[in-house]
């Protein structure tokens, strides 16, 4: 490990504004692509089921 | 052979593989990405010139690569759908651009929280930066243009185009440091010498590049069922999923 302390780590040797910020962005949009990804498949299920009780009630 | 390849590509048949391929895809992305990470912040060491600022690579290298490589991807597909009309192609295409965009907006994204502690600037007009610009802009290009033609197999063809034609592009994007004198620096790894950098450095961005590769992998074999779905839902092997049935009792 070739850091002092968390703070140490945090502090990115004076860039950790632009390291985290990077790593947040990234983070962030994959983890929204993620949760857009599921829901949409959820909502193409319910469209299936809504047509299914469309055509046979 | 050339039968299984078809076999694959009918949506029935690749909706039940992409189902069993994409938990896999999901949970090795998620180990590459937390062994990159360790190498790349835990062991690897700051850089003689950059200090600790040059951790963005970690990402950067990585998301520009995916960006080139997803848009490459697009247009095989895209040549695929209009020479053998496949239904699956249009498909693997409109699945890879949203993540093919994400992509292209965190290089310019973390090149501009690059360039600002290492250049002076968030942003130059030069070859390399343009370019990946321009790859953005044809990525919300496709989607755009896709989602605003009603007729499906029509919006594919459409979409084919751009996709191909935009495709040049991405040489360019590549070998603009040669091409162009640029303030963006030349490729730190090449297929045609050793690399420039430290063992370590090397091997976390490696790491990460395969954690992306994965990743959209996981991501796109996820969303092509989705549109599967949504396009086939009146057939009746989609109104006899489990998925579907299952929720409805």
């Amino acid at each position: 490990m070739r850091w002092e302390s968390w703070s140490d780590f945090w502090f990115m040797g004076g860039y950790g504004l632009y390291v985290w910020g990077s790593m947040g962005m990234t983070a962030v949009l994959l983890l929204v692509e993620m949760a857009q990804a599921h829901l949409a498949h959820r909502r193409a299920l319910a469209l299936v089921r809504a047509e299914q009780s469309f055509e046979n009630p | 052979m050339t039968m299984r390849w078809f076999y694959y590509a009918a949506p029935q048949t690749f909706y039940g593989l992409a189902g069993r391929l994409w938990p896999w895809l999901a949970a090795l992305a998620l180990a590459l990405t937390v062994a990159g990470l360790w190498v790349g912040f835990a062991l690897a060491p700051a850089d003689a010139q950059q200090g600790e600022g040059y951790r963005i690579i970690f990402m950067h290298v990585p998301a520009s690569w995916m960006s080139m490589v997803i848009y490459l991807a697009m247009a095989f597909w895209s040549v695929l759908g209009l020479t053998f009309n496949t239904r699956l192609s249009g498909m693997m295409t409109r699945a890879l651009a949203p993540t093919g965009a994400i992509f292209a907006f965190l290089s310019l994204w973390t090149g501009a929280l690059w360039g600002k502690p290492m250049w002076g600037t968030w942003w130059v007009w030069d070859a390399r930066l343009t370019s990946e610009l321009i790859l953005f802009f044809l990525y919300l290009g496709y989607i755009a243009l896709t989602s605003a033609i009603d007729d499906v197999r029509r919006a594919d063809r459409a979409g084919a185009l751009i996709a191909i034609v935009g495709a040049i592009n991405v040489p360019i994007i590549y070998f603009s440091v040669k091409w162009w004198n640029t303030l963006h620096q030349g490729a730190s790894v090449s297929l045609t010498r050793s690399p420039s950098m430290a063992q370590l450095m090397l091997w976390g961005m490696l790491l990460m590049a395969l954690a992306m590769w994965v990743y959209t992998l996981a991501i796109v074999c996820y969303r092509v069922r989705t549109l599967i779905i949504e396009r086939e839902c009146h057939t009746d092997w989609v109104q006899a999923l489990p998925e579907v049935a299952g929720a409805k009792a």
